[in-house]
Order: structure tokens, then sequence, then C-alpha cells
């Protein structure tokens, strides 16, 4: 469903990907691991569509198409879901209002017809036990005065809503305690299926107690040094990453 | 991010949608300002001679004053002998008694507003008095109105049918040597609109008038008085709309209110002047005396306004709290894109005990708009535990606007309380991408971040009101959802 090719990124003229390949198949979750300035995030926006990242370099196929043609909110409505390390506070925004004009910008995009607000609270009701969110929270702004673990929760309650077939959770660990991180994973493991693609991005192996990524990649210096399955992820929780790196170097 | 704030502009940056000239024949007095024409206006109108007088001494203190210059506008100097004082649309004898004695071609006006009169009527039981140029063409609902003792009427008329309550409040609040512009205004002002709310009275409905510039080259002066007697409530709501021109047109216009005890008054504005082209030429120059005074303890005043358009607006809706526990309140939502230039704001001054005031101010620039908010909060020697809270918010489109605040705290009591916040942020490119990745188109997203932005101040409009004022700031209303 996605393959990358040879992608190179800069910002503002400065190289962060040099040359990521890889492929993503429908059902498969893929980890993305590395330590700081790897490229991790950039990879994530890069592929979320967020401007200010120049592709220099290769191609970023999406279910046929040339994603890299694609405006961020086309992205969205065909499927790419982006849970944002940090997510946006937008004041003043009602949450549930911002929530029904982007799940009916997708049904519109699939030629569906729009939800009225009882089906869309219906289905808000539905999905946000899967997170343990409080119905009080539609009634507030965007992210405003949301704790770090709520804000986090909201974006996999947004994945839930959304159901986009190809996830990308950006550090959806980070900031997390014990008890919220055990909740966020179980939501997304309820969203594991057959038909959607996740990756995620990570520093630490963690996360990956909860959520069993099939594929786990190593990113440093903005390229993939080293993929292999779920044994690599607990190789580098014990050891770090010092080794892989050197294991590169050496090659 | 240069790219993201031109696509930002590129939102922005709407055609006016309601420049049209309506070809009416206008009775219009040849362009300058002399005591003559005064004296015109005056016999036009068949006033008493008080009110001439009034006029007259109007115009000889404005002959002394000169323009104001500390706002944070610029403009070039305004020829006031370039200006047309006088301009009515020719009618028949009488005026009209219904709306189908009303010339068709000012409804349909009305209709490409969006506002015909018909609809009106039906909605919501508006009553609307509509100023075209500087003479009401249509008042309904008036028997209603009369039922309960609620006079509603253009001002000229209650200068003819109520002599004494105009005589006994006009004046009262802005007084006719109060700045340049009220002055100017006393001593020609054409119409306007006059309600009298009588003791205990609530107005059974919202009052509306819908103000439009047409004739070329005439300033607009209208004069509003609003008297609530006390027990009365009422909620007036003040709309407008230009065609497009080249000229700059002037517009000085003087309101007053007056509460007495335990009475409220809730006056609402939607401004949409011609603000000018994108390279800022024309536009309205809208230079505005607004005042209410809570005489009575216990009575409230609140201004609500949400001003997108003029390409200068100078106003500062003020509340004169003279009765202990009086409430006055300031809401207001300012829009400057292209070349528009506002400064803005609001005066509270409290004279009696334990007043309170709000102030809470939003200003959006985008383009190349400038804006200002002023503000004077007083605390007068008298003032015993009054309070006032202050919240002024900016929010920047794009990179080449400004955004200025001014707050200015006179207090002469130690006993008051002054809380103020304030606030600039920028749609944020993170803000629109994280809208973006949600699905939600650029301009949605826009839409969204301003509405949020405003929320505070439209939630205070009356309903109907608050419809229009989105749809001016070219916005959706958030959904009855949640």
């Amino acid at each position: 469903m996605l393959e990358i090719r040879d992608l190179h990124v800069s910002v503002e003229g400065k190289p962060i990907l040099n040359g990521i390949t890889m492929d993503v198949k429908k059902g498969e979750v893929h980890a993305i691991m590395g330590p700081n300035g790897s490229g991790k995030s950039t990879l994530s926006h890069v592929l979320a569509g967020r401007e200010g990242y120049e592709v220099t370099s290769g191609t970023i196929t999406y279910e046929g198409k040339d994603l890299l043609e694609m405006e961020a909110e086309e992205r969205a409505r065909d499927g790419i879901f982006l849970a944002f390390q940090y997510p946006v506070e937008i004041p003043g925004v009602n949450n549930s209002y911002f929530l029904k004009a982007a799940v009916n910008a997708g049904r519109t995009h699939r030629g569906e017809e729009e939800l009225d607000a009882v089906a869309f609270m219906k289905l808000v009701r539905e999905k946000m036990k899967l997170v343990d969110l409080k119905d009080d929270l539609m009634k507030r702004a965007v992210n405003e005065g949301f704790s770090g673990g709520e804000k986090k929760r909201n974006e996999i309650f947004q994945m839930a809503l959304l159901e986009p077939r190809l996830a990308l959770l950006d550090e959806t660990d980070s900031g997390l305690d014990i008890d919220a991180l055990k909740i966020v994973a179980d939501g997304v493991n309820a969203l594991r299926t057959d038909e959607r693609a996740i990756v995620m991005v990570t520093h630490y192996q963690r996360l990956l107690n909860y959520i069993v990524p099939d594929h786990v990649h190593v990113l440093a210096a903005g390229r993939i040094i080293k993929s292999g399955d779920r044994s690599l992820a607990l190789e580098l929780e014990e050891r770090g990453y010092g080794w892989v790196l050197e294991q590169e170097a050496a090659a | 991010m240069g790219a993201t704030s031109e696509q930002v502009e590129s939102l922005v940056r709407r055609e006016y949608q309601h420049g049209f000239v309506t070809d009416i024949e206008n009775e219009t007095v040849p362009p300058g300002l002399n005591e003559d024409v005064v004296r015109l206006i005056s016999a036009k109108k068949n006033e008493p001679q008080w009110m001439l007088d009034w006029r007259l001494e109007a115009y000889r203190n404005w002959l002394k004053m000169t323009p104001p210059s500390w706002a944070q506008v610029k403009h070039p100097e305004i020829d006031f002998q370039s200006i047309s004082y006088y301009s009515a649309p020719k009618s028949k004898d009488d005026g009209p008694k219904s709306l189908d004695e009303v010339d068709p071609r000012l409804l349909e006006t009305y209709e490409k507003l969006g506002i015909p009169l018909e609809e009106q009527k039906m909605l919501a039981g508006v009553a609307v008095d509509a100023v075209f140029d500087s003479v009401s063409v249509a008042t309904t609902f008036r028997e209603k109105l009369s039922e309960v003792g609620v006079i509603f009427c253009s001002i000229s008329e209650a200068l003819k049918d109520y002599p004494e309550l105009v005589r006994q409040y006009i004046g009262s609040v802005v007084p006719e040597n109060d700045n340049y512009f009220a002055a100017l205004n006393s001593a020609v002002f054409s119409d306007g609109s006059f309600v009298y709310i009588p003791k205990g009275v609530r107005c059974p409905m919202e009052l509306s008038t819908y103000f439009r510039i047409n004739a070329q080259n005439t300033g607009q002066f209208e004069r509003t008085l609003i008297v609530a007697e006390e027990g009365s409530y009422v909620s007036y709501l003040e709309g407008c709309t230009a065609p497009k021109r080249d000229e700059n047109q002037l517009h000085a216009a003087v309101v007053e209110l007056v509460a007495m005890t335990d009475a409220e008054i809730k006056y609402s504005t939607v401004q949409n002047w011609y603000p000018g082209d994108e390279d800022g030429r024309g536009g309205i120059y809208n230079f505005v005396t607004k005042r209410g005074e809570c005489r009575g303890d216990r009575s409230k005043i609140a201004w609500t306004q949400v001003e997108t358009g003029s390409a200068i607006t100078w106003k500062y809706p003020s509340c004169v709290l003279k009765g202990d526990y009086s409430v006055g309140e300031f809401y207001s939502v300012a829009l400057t894109s292209n070349h528009q230039q506002a400064d803005t704001g609001t005066k509270m001054i409290h004279v009696g005990r334990n007043t309170t005031s709000t102030i809470i101010a939003k200003g959006i620039s985008a383009m190349q708009g400038e804006q200002a908010y002023r503000g004077l909060v007083r605390f007068g020697k008298g003032a015993e535990n009054a309070r006032n809270y202050t919240q002024c918010d900016s929010l920047l489109v794009g990179d080449r606007c400004g955004a200025h605040t001014f707050p200015y705290i006179e207090a002469m009591n130690p006993t008051a309380k002054v809380e103020h916040e304030a606030s600039t942020s920028k749609i944020g490119e993170d803000q629109l991408f994280y809208c973006k990745q949600r699905g939600i188109s650029e301009e949605d997203a826009v839409s969204m971040i301003v509405n949020g932005f405003c929320k505070e101040v439209m939630k205070e409009l009356p309903m109907e009101f608050a419809v229009e004022a989105q749809k001016l700031l070219g916005i959706s209303l958030e959904g009855a959802v949640g």
C-alpha cells in the first residue's frame, strides 16, 4: 500500500532524510525507532504532507498514487492519518464541531452522505469508549486545556472516528504514564485490522511491549540502517543504539 | 513559511459583495458647510427653534475645534467643504405609510444585501427602521410596539411627535461640543433612530436599523438616541453595508444611550461598509461617537460590535457608570484586511459605587490591515469597590499586518480592582496543518480558527445577527452539535 523509494528530504537546505526505502503492506504494523534527530518525525510529517519539507529526490507511492502530488487534506481524506506527537490547540473551536467537519470531509470525499448531528454523536459515543474519554471532552475546545494524556487519547479517538487505512503514530507514547500508555495501546490494538497499516515512530521500545510490531526499522542520520522483527526492538532496549551505529559504520 | 501566509491571504482576499449603486434621484444640497446649510437642514425637517439653535451652537463650536490626531490611523486630510451635507431620496409629498409605498428600487437594494424587509418582518419579530441615505423610508411593527408604549421612529419624526422627550435627552450623554466629529454630527445630523422604552416595559422584539450609504459624496450623519426608563429592557441591532465607490465617504454618527434605574440596554452592531479596494482606494471613513450612560442604580449597558468594513474606523463605544451597582460591557470583533485601518476600543468611566465593567476585544488583522485597541478604564473618587476586567486578543493572519494595544487605566479610588489580559497570536502553520491532516480544507480551517477566536463575542450577539456577522467574517457557524 505504501512504497517509499530512496527518499531524500531537506529542511531549509539541510538534508534530514538521506535515502529511505521501505514497503508497508495492508495489515502490517511497522515501528520506526531511532535516536533523537535521526529524522523519525520528519518522515511522518513528509508522509502526511506538511509544508516546509523539500523532497529533493525519491518517490512515495500510496495505493498506486503519487503521494507527493497530493495536498495534506487530500491525503487525509484518502485514508492517511497522523497522530501528532504534540496535538495542536485550537482555542474556541468546539471539539465535536471540529471532528464532525473532519469525519464529513472524508465521507464527502468517498461519495457518502454527511452524518447529521444525531448520527455523529452516536458514532462519537461508540468510539470514545475505546480510549476511555469522557463526553465533556467533546464540548471543550480542540485540545485546549487537555492534559497530556487526554491529548494523546484524543488522537487515537480521532483515528477511531476517521478509520484511516494508513495510520502514522508519531511518538504517541511520549509523555504518557504507564496507565495512560496502556489505554492508548489498547485503543490502537483494537484498531488493528487486516486492511489497516500502522507506522509507529518511537524513541523507546516500551510502546512495542503493548503494540507488537511486525517489522522494526532503525533510523539513524536519515537512513534506515537496520530492519528486523520485534526481537530487534528488544535488543535495542538492552544494548542501546550504539552497537547498531557501530555496525553500520563498520559496514 | 512565505507560501503558507500567501495562501492564507488569498482566502482572506475576498471581493466586497455589496458594491453596487442604486439609481435613485436624490435631492441633494451642493457641497459645502456653513450656517446656511445648517439652517437649511433644520428647515427641511421643520425642526423646532431650539433644535436649530442647538445645531448652530454645535457648528460654532466645531469651527473652533481641530480634527483629532492621536488615533493610529493615516489618511489624507478631509476636505469638509467638498462634502454634501444633505441628501434624501425623492418621495411623494407625504412619506410612505407602508412598504407598498416605498420606492421598489430601494427595496431591491435591500434584497441584494440579503435583508429584504418583508422577510425581516416575518423573521423573529424584528422591527426594521431602515435609513436609506438620510431619510427613513420604512418603519415596521410600529403598532405592536405602541401597544406597550414603546416609541421607535426616526429622529426627525420624534422631533415632530415627541419634541420634549428628544429635548430632554439629546446631547445629555454626548454634548454637542464633545469632540470634533460629534460636534460636526450635532450641527448637520440628518436622521437616525429614536427609541423610548417606558417604565417597566420589556421591549417585545429586537429593534433593528439598517443603514446604507448611497448618494455619492454625501456624508452620513446619523443620530441615534435610546432611552430606557426605570426597570425597562431593550435590545437594539444596527447593521450596515454600503455600495462600492471610489471616493472616500465620511461617516460621523453619534449614538446616545440612557439607562435609568434597573434598566438594561443591549446595543449590537454589525458594520460592513465598503473598506476600499486591494490597493487601499476608496472606502468609508467611519468616525463614530457612541456612549451610554448608566444613570440609575443597577442599570446595565452592553455594547457588542462586529466591525469588518470601512477604510478607517475610529470608534469607542463607552459607558459612563453613574448609578451604584451599574454594569458596563463591551464585546468587540474588529477585522482589518487589505489596507483597512481600525482604531477602536472603549471607555468605561466608573463614577458610582460597586460599578463593574467588562471589556472583551478581539482584533483580527490580515493582509496589510492595521488595528489598534484603545481603551480607557477610569475610576472616579466615588467609585468605591468598582471592578473592571479587560481582555484584548489579537490574531494576525500573515506577516504584513499589525496590531497594537493602548490600554489606559486611571484610578482615583484605592478600592478599585482591575484585571487586564492581553494576547497576540498568529494563525499558526501548525494549526492549519492539524486541520488539513484531518481532511479539512485550508479555507474551512481558517474560518474555523477565526470563528473560534471570536467566539466569546459572537455569543453575545442576538442569534439572527450572529448569523449575519459570521457571514460577514466569511466563516461558518459552529454546528448545533455538542
